[in-house]
C-alpha cells in the first residue's frame, strides 16, 4: 500500500518545469489555416450593405473607374470570425501573454471598456467632412484632451494630428525648421543634436527634415556625455532632440544643464517623451525648460500601438512656437468649438483631417478614468515593477545591466546577455524564441546595437507581481537550459506551429509579400 | 562547403605564464619550462565541436597532421583529412606550408592561433580563400578572430548555411618585444577575407552594426563635399578609406596612405611622410582617417606616415575622422586612441572629436 501525500492533479507532469511560479505548459494551436483569399466561394455574403446612392452631379473620370469589380474574397460573417480566431491561436496575441519583453514599445493594457466609446455610433459614425457644427462632441473631446496633456507636460499648446510617435517627432522638427526660417536662420542653424540612446526616430526625423545630425555617446556612467554636448553646440545648433529616460532606462540627472547649454547657444530643446510611462505626474517637460515635447498616445496613454498603422502622437509646444502648429487647431469661444485653419505661420497638415480620432477618444477615456493621482500612481507602479524585475533578472546567470551599476532604472532596462552568449553560444535572439515556448513575448529590436546581446524589458504598471515573477522564471529557465542543454534553446521553438522563419526572405524586398497581389506576383509567379 | 583547419600548437603558450606572447623558440622553451601547456588544439576542438553541433552531421576536415589539426579534429568527433605533415617541434614555416597545402581544398580555412599565426596564414593564402581565426593567442589585435572559439565555430556554421557576406579584415603586427618592455606597438600588416558574421551582436535587425555599404557611401560623399573639387584628401589605410576613394572614382592601394583630390584624381599613392608633408604645405588638405576596428587607434598604428608635421600643417579643423556606427559599436564604449609620437599634438587631439558616420551624420566621440 502506497503512503505519503497524493500528488495534486494540478502539479506539472514534467518535474523539470516546476520552479515557483510553475511555468505554463503552453502550446500553440495549429490550424493549417488557408489565406482569407483562398477561403472565399463566389456568391457567399456576410452582410449586405445598402447600395451607395451616388449624387447625380458627381461623375468619376474614366481613369478613376475600375475596369472590373475588385477581386475580394466572398465569405459569410461567421467564417471570417472563425478565420481570425484560429489565426489568433497560432500566434502570441497581445491579450494572451505577459508582454513585458516589448522593450521600448510600452505595451500596457488597453482597457476594453474604452473601446465601447470608440465603437459607439456617435463616434464610429462620424465623417471627417461633416460640418463642424455637427461634430461638437468630438471637438470637445479633442479640446479637453489637449488641456489634459498641457497640464501633464506644462506646455502651452498641443496638436493631436500626428499619426504616430515618429510622425510627432517629425512634426516637432518641422516646427523647429519653421521657427528658424521665420528668424532668417534657416541656412545657418542646420544641426540637430541627439544622443545614441535616444530613440533612433529622433536622428531619422531630423535627417529626413534636412538637418545634419550629431549624436552624443554615453560617458563612463552611461549618461549622455555633457562634455561632448559642450563640444557639439554652436551657432549652427538648431535643436537638441533627447529622450529622457533614455532607452537604457537611465534618467539623465543633468537634463536641465543640457537644456541650458543648448539655449545659450540659441538652439531649441525637444523632449521625446516616448518613455513617459515612468514620469507622468512626476516631472514636466516645460518645467525642465523644453520648448517642445511629444507623447506617444498609443503607448503611454494606453491606446493600440497598431503596428505602425493608426497610432496617435501628440506634440506640445511653448507659446513662442504655437504659431507653427499644424492646421487645424481646435479652438473654443466659450460656447462653440471650431477648427482653425487660418494660421499663416503653420507648417500645414501632418495628417488628413483631425488625426486618429478613435485613439484620441481612448486616450481621453484612460486619462479621465485615472485622474491626476492615478496617472502618478501608474508611473510609480511602472517604475517599481521595472526595478523589481531588474532585481530578479540580475540573479540569473549570464545576465547583466550595462552602465551605472547599482543605479535604479526608470521604466525599462536594456540588459545584456553577453556573458551567457560567450559561455554558451546562445544568443539573445535564441532566448527570445525559446521564451515563446513558455507562452511569452520577447521583442528583438534594441536599436542601436551598442549593448551586446541586448534584451530590453519594459513592464509598465499593467502587470501583477505574480506575472513579473512568472516572466523572470521563464528567463531563468531558458538561461539554465542555455548552460545545461544549449541545443534545446538554439533549436527552439518546440511548441509553436511554425519552426524558425527564414528571416532573409522577410528582409529581402524581392521576396517579401505584404499584400495578396504581391504574394501572387512574387511567390506564386502569376 | 569544405572547412579546413590549421592549428598553431604553440600559440598562446606564453600567456598563462606571463610571457605576453609566444614568438620565437626561446620564449616557447621558457614557457614550457614555466609549466605552460598548449591550449590551441583544445580550443580548436571546441570550435569544431560547435560547428559540428550546428551542422548536425559529421564531416571530413582537411587539416595538418598531429598537433597542427589532426588531434583537434579527432577530439571533436570528426574525420581528419591530413594534407600536410609537419616536423617536430612545429615552426611558423609549418603554418605557412600547411595553410598553403590546405587552401586549394577548402572554402573556409579555420586557423587556431594568435596575431602571429594570422600573419603566417595571410602570407600563405592571401585573399585566395576566406579564413577565420579561433582565438588562442595571448592578446589578439587582428580583426580576423571569432570572439571565442565557440563563436568562431558558429560563424563557420552560418557561412556553411549560406548567405554570409565575405569582407576584408585587418591583420595586425604586434611587436612582442615592445610589449614585454611595457609598450603596445601594433601596425597594420595586411588584410585577409573573413565571413562577415557579427557574432557579438544580434543576427537579425542589426541596424547600425552591420558594415552598411550605404553608410560608407554617405561618408565618402560627406568627405568629398568637405574637400571640394580642388581640395586634397589624405586618406589613411583601411577598407573604409579605400571605399571612400572608390566612391570618388579613384582606385588606390588598400595599404598605406593615399592622397586623392576631391574630383577623384589620385595625387599620390602609398605616400611616405616626407611626400605628405610637402603636399600638405602646398594645398589645403583634409586628413581623413578611420580608427582601427575593435581597437580604436586613430593615429600611430598603421598610419605613421601621417606624421605630426602633416597633422600640424592641416590643423585640427581639417581632421576628418570617419567610421561606420558598426565600427564605433565594435569599440564597446572604449575611446579612440592617439599616439602620434608628439605628446603636445596628442594632447591637442584629446577630448571629443566629431566622427563622420554617414552623410550629414556625426558622432561626438571621446579621444584619449
Amino acid at each position: 500500500m502506497k503512503t505519503g501525500p497524493t500528488p495534486s492533479p494540478l502539479a506539472p507532469a514534467d518535474a523539470k518545469i516546476g520552479p515557483k511560479p510553475p511555468l505554463r505548459r503552453f502550446h500553440q494551436a495549429r490550424w493549417d489555416e488557408p489565406l482569407l483569399f483562398e477561403l472565399g466561394s463566389p456568391g457567399e455574403r456576410g452582410v449586405l450593405p445598402p447600395l451607395a446612392q451616388a449624387p447625380a452631379d458627381v461623375v468619376l473620370p474614366d481613369g478613376l473607374r475600375r475596369a472590373a469589380p475588385p477581386a475580394l474574397p466572398e465569405l459569410s460573417q461567421p467564417q471570417v470570425l472563425r478565420h481570425y480566431l484560429r489565426l489568433s491561436q497560432e500566434n502570441l496575441g497581445a491579450d494572451f501573454n505577459v508582454d513585458v519583453g516589448q522593450g521600448t514599445c510600452t505595451m500596457k493594457y488597453s482597457p476594453k471598456v474604452n473601446d465601447r466609446f470608440v465603437r459607439d455610433p456617435k463616434v464610429a459614425g462620424l465623417h471627417p467632412l461633416q460640418d463642424e457644427r455637427t461634430v461638437q462632441g468630438v471637438l470637445e473631446i479633442m479640446y479637453r484632451l489637449e488641456g489634459l496633456l498641457r497640464e501633464i507636460s506644462g506646455m502651452d499648446r498641443f496638436t493631436l494630428q500626428p499619426g504616430a510617435g515618429s510622425a510627432a517627432i517629425y512634426t516637432n522638427v518641422a516646427m523647429i525648421r519653421a521657427y528658424f526660417a521665420a528668424r532668417g536662420e534657416a541656412e545657418t542653424r542646420d544641426e540637430v543634436i541627439t544622443t545614441i540612446f535616444s530613440h533612433p526616430s529622433n536622428a531619422a526625423c531630423a535627417k529626413t527634415a534636412g538637418f545634419k545630425v550629431i549624436t552624443l555617446y554615453p560617458d563612463a556612467d552611461g549618461y549622455p556625455d555633457i562634455e561632448a554636448l559642450r563640444q557639439a553646440v554652436g551657432p549652427r545648433t538648431a535643436a537638441l532632440l533627447i529622450t529622457n529616460p533614455e532607452d537604457t532606462g537611465l534618467f539623465n540627472p543633468r537634463i536641465e544643464e543640457f537644456v541650458r547649454i543648448v539655449h545659450e547657444a540659441g538652439g531649441l530643446c525637444a523632449y521625446d517623451q516616448a518613455n513617459a510611462n515612468g514620469i507622468l505626474g512626476i516631472t514636466r517637460a516645460r518645467d525642465t525648460g523644453f520648448d517642445l515635447c511629444h507623447f506617444n498616445l498609443h503607448k503611454t496613454f494606453s491606446t493600440p500601438h497598431a503596428c505602425g498603422g493608426p497610432a496617435a502622437g501628440a506634440c506640445g509646444v511653448s507659446a513662442e512656437l504655437a504659431p507653427y502648429l499644424p492646421t487645424p487647431t481646435v479652438e473654443f469661444d466659450g460656447t462653440r468649438y471650431r477648427l482653425d485653419d487660418d494660421r499663416p505661420e503653420s507648417i500645414g497638415k501632418i495628417r488628413p483631417f483631425y488625426g486618429v480620432v478613435p485613439n484620441l477618444v481612448r486616450a481621453y477615456a484612460w486619462i479621465m478614468s485615472l485622474g491626476g493621482a492615478g496617472l502618478r500612481e501608474a508611473a510609480e507602479v511602472a517604475v517599481l515593477n521595472n526595478n523589481y524585475l531588474m532585481a530578479k533578472v540580475l540573479q540569473i546567470r549570464g545576465a547583466s545591466v550595462p552602465y551605472a551599476p547599482g543605479r535604479p532604472r526608470v521604466e525599462q532596462v536594456r540588459y545584456s546577455w553577453e556573458r551567457l552568449a560567450e559561455e554558451t553560444g546562445v544568443h539573445s535572439e535564441d532566448i527570445g524564441v525559446r521564451a515563446a515556448d513558455f507562452g511569452t513575448h520577447y521583442w528583438t529590436s534594441h536599436h542601436p546595437y551598442i549593448v551586446p546581446e541586448p534584451m530590453t524589458l519594459e513592464p509598465t504598471e499593467s502587470y501583477s507581481r505574480a506575472e513579473l515573477d512568472e516572466y523572470a522564471a521563464i528567463l531563468a529557465e531558458v538561461a539554465r537550459e542555455a548552460y545545461e542543454d544549449p541545443e534545446t534553446v538554439r533549436t527552439a521553438p518546440h511548441r509553436s506551429t511554425v519552426h524558425r522563419a527564414r528571416v532573409d526572405v522577410l528582409d529581402d524586398p524581392a521576396t517579401w509579400a505584404v499584400t495578396w497581389r504581391a504574394y501572387r506576383r512574387k511567390i506564386l509567379g502569376e | 562547403m569544405r572547412i579546413g583547419l590549421v592549428v598553431n600548437p604553440v600559440a598562446g603558450l606564453g600567456g598563462r605564464v606571463g610571457l605576453k606572447g609566444s614568438d620565437g623558440a626561446d620564449v616557447q622553451e621558457k614557457a614550457r619550462a614555466l609549466g605552460a601547456t598548449p591550449r590551441a588544439p583544445e580550443r580548436a576542438a571546441t570550435a569544431l565541436a560547435e560547428l559540428r553541433s550546428r551542422l548536425g552531421i559529421p564531416f571530413a576536415v582537411p587539416t595538418a597532421g598531429g598537433s597542427m589539426g589532426e588531434g583537434a579534429v579527432l577530439r571533436a568527433g570528426l574525420v581528419p583529412d591530413v594534407r600536410y605533415r609537419p616536423g617536430e617541434p612545429t615552426t611558423a614555416a609549418d603554418t605557412v606550408r600547411a595553410a598553403t597545402a590546405l587552401a586549394p581544398h577548402v572554402d573556409l580555412l579555420l586557423f587556431a592561433g594568435g596575431d602571429g599565426t594570422a600573419r603566417d596564414v595571410l602570407d600563405a593564402v592571401g585573399a585566395s580563400v576566406p579564413v577565420l581565426g579561433v582565438p588562442t593567442g595571448v592578446k589578439m589585435h587582428s580583426a580576423v578572430f571569432g570572439a571565442t572559439p565557440r563563436a568562431a565555430g558558429e560563424a563557420a556554421a552560418l557561412m556553411a548555411a549560406g548567405g554570409v557576406r565575405i569582407r576584408d579584415a585587418e591583420v595586425m603586427d604586434l611587436d612582442e618585444d615592445a610589449v614585454r618592455d611595457g609598450r603596445v606597438s601594433a601596425r597594420l600588416y595586411g588584410h585577409v577575407r573573413v565571413p562577415d558574421v557579427p557574432v557579438r551582436v544580434q543576427q537579425r535587425k542589426v541596424g547600425g552594426t552591420v558594415a552598411d555599404p550605404s553608410s560608407v557611401a554617405g561618408i565618402a560623399a560627406g568627405l568629398a563635399e568637405r574637400a571640394g573639387p580642388s581640395g586634397l584628401l589624405v586618406l589613411g589605410p583601411g577598407t573604409t578609406m579605400r571605399a571612400v576613394a572608390a566612391a570618388l572614382g579613384a582606385g588606390v592601394p588598400l595599404m598605406g596612405v593615399n592622397v586623392v583630390a576631391g574630383d577623384g584624381t589620385v595625387v599620390a599613392a602609398d605616400a611616405a611622410a616626407a611626400e605628405l608633408e610637402a603636399l600638405a604645405g602646398t594645398a589645403p588638405a583634409w586628413i581623413a582617417v578611420t580608427p582601427i576596428g575593435g581597437q580604436g587607434f586613430l593615429f600611430g598604428r598603421g598610419n605613421q606616415q601621417i606624421s605630426p608635421a602633416v597633422l600640424r600643417a592641416a590643423g585640427r579643423d581639417r581632421l576628418a575622422v570617419a567610421a561606420t556606427e558598426a565600427k564605433l559599436a565594435s569599440l564597446g564604449g572604449r575611446p579612440l586612441l592617439v599616439d602620434t609620437g608628439d605628446e603636445e599634438l596628442d594632447a591637442g587631439l584629446r577630448g571629443h572629436l566629431p566622427v563622420l558616420t554617414g552623410h550629414g551624420r556625426f558622432a561626438m566621440y571621446p579621444v584619449r
